[in-house]
């Protein structure tokens, strides 16, 4: 009996150190993903140490993190973001990697791209220099980040070396509320186990709830797995997930179509099999979620308040409430309710895909934003999402609604091109962490649904989605 | 990589817990293409009053007088002690490069982020996983004995406290082989490229697809 991890590490288990489960192995790693800010010392190491890419077509490259939001027909005008981009255009050409330029169409944030392009396919391992590659996992892949020598390590050998994780499934059963969504889900979770709840483990996203989603909702919730501190979550193969990849340009097409999603099909956990831990949740009970702090698992519901850090006992919880209350400006047992913002982004590779954008759509339809709003950016996934959303309409409905339309990229998710945050100013995100100064110095995010970002950027402050349309 | 073999070094006590990537080193600084001179902005926000860019000069900036690492006493550490969940966020490797580069040699936490924990074997920077009542110990005697020193013997995986208490610590044992030797764990995989050969000619029989 084998939970879908199990038969994903021991697939591509190479060569063992011993026998024992703790061992560190050589893993062979099937997809390499690679963006523009954890690859250039990789590249540059490679090329000192004399050595060239294992396996060429293995990689699939794409600048994400620094490009400009706003009109891109003159470049990127920061140098040091333009050259770090020009680095990464330069060492795919010079190797022959294929990589989405800045003005492909294909383009976008490496997580949207990867599935979108069904480079991502089940029974894969999955790397990324980039923490959110467990997003990945909701195709039954294993799907990981590393750090840059890790990248150089897989650019040379096509390996990692690597332990196996102790294995959690997270259960969730039942119907979710209307207006609560995946990131809901993604963020109760890491409210239940905490931040560091999952550190050591792969986790298994598993019950019906969950077979309920859609792949973009299965992504989302695999993309915080991170944030509950597991470098791996996955979701077992379905009808949906085959659905999802069919025709897509890297897919495989014809007999090894029917070959590959055969095997496919055996990417689920065996009935019995047993986890080092299972926690289990109750659909019917998530709310919409919204973080007051600086930390993902700082986060209420929507009918919830700001903690007061006086009845905390532990003290280093108490002192780390205090510490992000000052920094998030909020006075103690404020209602969620109550809190006004000065800034909306949907974006994001939590949440940037088109399901995504139609949730928020649905919300801003023949309405405007508060007028207390500054700005409200829809930052898109990918090229190809955003020309979606465009036959959709979905664009002329955040327009309308007084939001900007932007091109494809992480933007303020990080706030390594030019949107951010000025210091003091308050966010409602659907990016995946508020840590401090996450989206521009001194800049306040509060996590959320784009549902949810949507209603707040009607409303002008936090309200319960689940009441906006009565 | 470095070799890493004792250090008998400073202590210097960052007292929080959940300290994330992004504040051991912000974005703004990662749009370098180098490797070095990541130190002087080490928890750039925290340390500094004025907004950090890259290409600032650390001399010509005004320093946060109350940030730990900016008093007279912990000046020259070597050794940084924190609470849970260190490293937490972001895979950025600048993290654990700014951290070696301003000189710190190791890392002591009651836990730390995967991510993060792994990055550091790669560049000879140590984490030492200590259980949190004896952090909270050590924390307190740093913080009420100036000059507080800290001996690590890597090789013996113990740290061992001014008053010779001594706690032992657990390392993976391939990771302790390579750090005590500084050795290049690419070259070390690369002597098993018959068998990593071998393994993806049976992958491209079995699933064709994958290599398509
Ligand atoms: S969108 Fe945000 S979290 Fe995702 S890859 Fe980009 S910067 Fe990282």
């Amino acid at each position: 009996m084998k939970t879908l991890y199990d038969k994903l590490w021991e697939s591509h288990v190479v060569h063992a150190e011993s026998d024992k489960p703790d061992s560190m192995v050589i893993l062979y790693i099937d997809r390499h993903l690679v963006h523009e800010v954890t690859s250039p010392q990789a590249f540059e190491g490679l090329r000192l140490a004399g050595r060239k890419p294992w396996r060429v077509n293995s990689i699939l490259a794409v600048a994400d993190h620094n490009v400009p939001t706003t009109d891109r027909s003159s470049g990127i005008k920061d140098p040091t973001s333009r050259l770090q981009v020009e680095t990464l255009d330069q060492n795919c050409e010079e190797l022959g990697i294929t990589e989405f330029r800045m003005n492909d169409q294909r383009q976008g944030i490496v997580h949207v791209i990867g599935p979108e392009q069904g480079a991502t396919l089940p029974g894969m391992t999955v790397v990324c220099g980039d923490s959110h590659t467990s997003t990945h996992g909701a195709f039954a892949c294993l799907a990981f980040g590393i750090g840059t020598s890790e990248v150089e390590h897989v650019l040379a050998t096509q390996c990692l070396l690597a332990k196996k994780s102790k294995s959690m499934q997270i259960l969730i059963e039942g119907k979710l509320g209307c207006g609560v969504t995946a990131k809901d889900i993604a963020l109760a979770i890491v409210g239940e186990v905490g931040t560091a709840g999952g550190t050591g483990y792969a986790i298994e996203f598993a019950g019906s709830t969950i077979r309920a989603l859609s792949m973009e909702g299965r992504m989302t919730l695999c993309n915080m797995a991170i944030e509950a501190g597991a470098r791996a979550g996955m979701v077992a193969v379905d009808e949906t997930t085959i659905e999802y990849l069919k025709g897509r340009p890297f897919a495989p097409k014809g007999v090894m179509w029917e070959q590959a999603v055969s095997y496919w099909r055996t990417l689920r956990s065996d009935e019995g099999a047993v986890f080092d831990r299972v926690v289990r949740l109750d659909a019917a009970q998530i709310k919409p979620q919204v973080t007051w702090g600086t930390s993902p698992e700082m986060v209420a519901s929507i009918e919830g308040k700001v903690p007061d850090p006086a009845l905390i006992t532990d003290p280093v919880k108490r002192h780390d409430t205090e510490n992000a209350l000052k920094y998030m400006g909020l006075s103690p047992n404020t209602p969620i309710r109550e809190i006004f913002l000065d800034k909306i982004f949907i974006g994001s590779c939590t949440n940037s895909r088109i399901e995504d954008l139609r949730e928020a759509a649905v919300i801003l339809k023949g309405k405007r934003i508060a007028p207390n709003i500054k700005l409200a950016l829809v930052v898109p996934g990918s090229g190809l999402v955003k020309s979606q959303a465009e036959q959709e309409g979905i664009d002329r409905i955040f327009r309308e609604a007084g939001f900007e339309w932007r091109e494809p990229g992480c933007s303020m998710c990080l706030a390594m091109n030019d949107d951010r945050l000025m210091p003091g100013e308050r966010c409602a995100s659907t990016s995946n962490r508020n840590f401090e100064g996450r989206q521009g110095p001194g800049g306040r995010t509060h996590l959320v649904s784009p549902a949810m970002a949507a209603a707040a950027a009607v409303a002008g402050h936090f309200v319960d989605v689940r009441t906006m349309n009565e | 990589m470095r070799k890493f073999e004792q250090c008998k070094g400073l202590v210097v006590p960052l007292d929080r817990a959940n300290v994330d990537t992004d504040a051991i080193i912000p974005k703004q600084f990662l749009k370098s293409i180098k490797r070095s001179g990541f130190g002087q902005y080490l928890f750039d926000e925290w340390r500094y009053l004025d907004r950090g860019e890259p290409g600032m000069e650390a001399s010509q900036r005004k320093i946060n007088p109350d940030f730990v690492l900016n008093q007279p006493r912990y000046q020259g550490a070597e050794i940084l002690i924190a609470r849970d969940n260190f490293g937490c966020g972001s895979s950025r490797e600048h993290a654990p490069w700014a951290l070696q580069d301003y000189g710190l040699q190791v890392i002591i936490a009651p836990s730390f982020a995967d991510i993060f924990f792994n990055n550091c074997f790669k560049i000879g920077l140590l984490p030492i996983v200590l259980d949190s009542n004896v952090v909270n110990k050590l924390i307190d005697e740093v913080v009420t004995t100036s000059g507080y020193r800290l001996f690590v013997d890597l090789a013996a995986q113990t740290v061992t406290t001014p008053g010779n208490e001594i706690y032992s610590f657990d390392i993976d044992p391939f990771r302790k082989y390579c750090l005590i030797n500084g050795l290049d764990e690419i070259g070390l995989t690369l002597q098993h490229a018959d068998k990593i050969k071998q393994f993806e000619e049976r992958r491209r029989r079995e699933q064709p697809w994958l290599f398509a």
